[in-house]
């Protein structure tokens, strides 16, 4: 104990009587100040959707910032009573599980092909992909509407599913195919030469390198896909086939909102996609940082 | 073991030709070296015989059997790349065994073989790591283990040692040549480092733009070189090359004197180009009546055995010479140049060919 506090304070002799050190240590203390403050403003409105979750409304409105009484559950057990809620959260987890499937593998196979073959055009689709992120998709929601309409998949589904597939690809094969390229050509060649198949190479070499990218676009995608609103109201109308911030709109009326019953209900929609993010941030940092180093 | 037979093969990328005819024979057993300046279109041909670029024109063939178009794996080639190309996501076994597998061997098979290539390259403590977690030379080793579970004919190797540093070059260097010499294999490989080329080849194929320049051992590329090229090439420091002409058996270098190495080639119009090693140099401080070439010290490189004077020639030539450790000569110095008899080599003064005297 006495040798750690020496060693210490000497330690913090040598680091206060480096010169410059104090100009340098000021310079980071303030950017510390700035990405706390960063941090709280973050997590503010996450602290506060929590807090009111267990409060009344009256209580919401009287002290929106005082912490609640966590054993007061009154607003849970309404959602889970009055609403679907279970079901709502299965939609929505079929939904974006789904459409998740779907955008990962159309669009790693998509930016493997682009990224990684040669052929006349390549640089034209993924153009076309691109193309797809400049478009503000709700404005085409009358035709869309009259598509699947026709397709006769109104009040299913499967319309939510093939919107967000849609949605996701371009950013998916954006981000994909630089990920791809920027792979050394030589594993592929050295795969070959071993005498594996262009599937095999793509399946057992380049996709478990890839899989950093694709948590990335993974979560790029599936929080707005998870939150959407807008499609579902549009699309689905059969209270079974709701998604989870579809049908908790169920407590927000045309002249009083049960705020307390919202909150809780956004706090229980909010914790997968929370969960997800912890789970897959190790890879998502990952992701970001790789290619920065060597 | 392999016998490879290379008939006119050309390559071109778009427009771009960048094999102009390639004739070759390679025999069972032999380590052949590519050597040659970079884009001279070696690693092309070693990729070609590989399959993993298509010939454009020409045929290969290997053990008698037409191989345009057969898939890489097919070949009974493997391959060892100059980056490793080790697969980072798989610890040295599945690196090892991930080839042996897809050739439908027994799990048996595949381990015994594992263990037999780690025995040899001393990397049975090592099968458990990640190739992030090897040092240089140990992925070097991984990257030959996963050729060698393959048990190729033909082995083909693109700039092993280039990623290596100078000490554990010439150490993988040594187990390279012991591997060739230990499994009998025919191996094929590729290096702009001439002493690479020499220390380890049967022959050596020297390259230049797409063509082969000359084909032979180590001894013969450096006795007797076919061109100017290869001349300078093959050798360190490199031959000098002396634009000269000549009357009877005197060659003169304008403005700097003449030498008589004996026998000269004949040549039709009296020019000629000589070439010569440091070693078949003398050189002397200059005074007068002395039979050689003036020219002037730029400096001297001692290397504790020998030393290197660098020194200039009345037209502007640099020659390089060869001394003993004690010579020492003030730069700017006035000296003698003179030839060895027999160290010159006579080339022509137009395409740069032999000439024999």
């Amino acid at each position: 104990m006495s040798t750690a506090s020496a060693t210490a304070s000497r330690k913090a002799m040598t680091y206060g009587d480096r010169p410059g050190m104090l100009a340098s240590l000021g310079r980071d203390g303030l950017l510390q100040i700035i990405l706390i403050a960063n941090t709280i403003i973050m997590l503010a409105p996450i602290v506060i959707m929590v807090f009111s979750a267990f409060k009344t409304t009256p209580q919401i409105f009287q002290a929106p910032f005082s912490i609640p009484d966590f054993t007061q559950v009154g607003n849970f057990i309404k959602i889970w009573n009055e609403t679907n809620f279970l079901r709502y959260l299965l939609n929505s987890f079929f939904v974006t599980g789904a459409s998740m499937v779907l955008i990962l593998t159309l669009g790693t196979m998509a930016a493997y092909a682009i990224g990684r073959y040669a052929f006349t055009g390549s640089s034209f689709i993924l153009m076309f992909f691109l193309a797809g992120l400049t478009l503000p998709l709700k404005l085409a929601i009358i035709p869309l509407f009259m598509l699947m309409r026709d397709l006769g998949i109104l009040n299913n589904q499967l319309s939510l599913i093939f919107v967000y597939t849609a949605m996701g690809l371009p950013t998916t094969v954006f981000i994909m195919t630089g990920f791809i390229r920027s792979l050394p050509n030589e594993l592929e060649d050295a795969a070959r030469m071993d005498g594996a198949s262009e599937a095999r190479i793509m399946w057992a070499i380049m996709l478990p390198l890839v899989r950093p990218a694709m948590v990335i676009a993974g979560i790029q995608n599936v929080v707005p896909i998870w939150n959407d609103f807008f499609f579902p109201l549009v699309f689905i109308q059969n209270d079974n086939l709701k998604t989870l911030p579809q049908g908790l709109t169920t407590f927000m009326g045309e002249y009083t909102t049960d705020w307390g019953v919202l909150f809780s209900g956004l706090t229980l929609s909010a914790a997968p996609i929370v969960i997800i993010y912890i789970v897959l941030s190790k890879q998502f940092i990952a992701g970001m940082t790789s290619g920065a180093v060597k | 073991m392999a016998q490879l037979s290379l008939r006119n093969i050309r390559k071109s990328f778009k427009s771009v030709q960048v094999l102009h005819g390639i004739d070759l024979d390679i025999n069972e057993r032999e380590f052949v070296v590519f050597v040659g300046p970079s884009g001279c279109g070696k690693s092309t041909l070693l990729r070609l015989i590989a399959g993993l670029d298509p010939i454009t024109e020409g045929e290969f063939h290997l053990n008698g059997r037409l191989m345009n178009g057969v898939a890489p794996s097919r070949r009974g080639i493997a391959m060892v790349f100059q980056s490793y190309a080790l697969y980072p996501h798989m610890d040295v076994y599945e690196n090892m065994a991930f080839g042996a597998r897809l050739m439908g061997l027994t799990p048996q098979e595949v381990e015994a073989r594992i263990a037999e290539a780690a025995r040899m390259l001393q990397l049975t403590p090592l099968l458990k790591r990640r190739p992030r977690e090897l040092s240089g030379g140990q992925r070097q080793r991984v990257a030959i283990g996963r050729a060698l579970v393959r048990k190729p004919d033909l082995f083909l190797l693109d700039e092993p040692l280039s990623n290596l540093d100078a000490a554990l070059r010439s150490e993988v260097r040594l187990e390279i040549a012991r591997l060739h010499q230990q499994l009998g294999a025919t191996m094929i490989y590729v290096t702009h480092d001439q002493v690479e080329a020499m220390t380890l080849a049967d022959r050596i194929v020297v390259m230049n733009q797409g063509r082969i320049e000359q084909v032979g051992s180590p001894r013969e590329l450096y006795e007797r070189p076919a061109n100017t090229f290869v001349a300078t090439f093959i050798g360190s420091p490199r031959m000098t090359l002396i634009p000269v002409t000549h009357a009877g058996e005197q060659l003169t270098l304008e403005g700097a004197g003449s030498v008589a190495p004996g026998q000269l080639p004949a040549s039709p119009d009296g020019r000629l180009t000589l070439g010569v090693r440091p070693d078949a140099l003398a050189i002397t401080r200059a005074t007068d009546g002395d039979e050689g070439f003036a020219a002037s010290v730029i400096y001297t490189e001692y290397l504790g055995d020998n030393a290197y004077v660098y020194a200039r020639l009345g037209d502007g030539t640099q020659v390089s010479v060869r001394t003993g450790p004690d010579v020492q000569f003030a730069a700017d110095e006035a000296v003698t140049v003179s030839v060895r008899p027999g160290g010159a080599h006579f080339f022509s003064a137009e395409d740069g060919k032999r000439l024999v005297a």
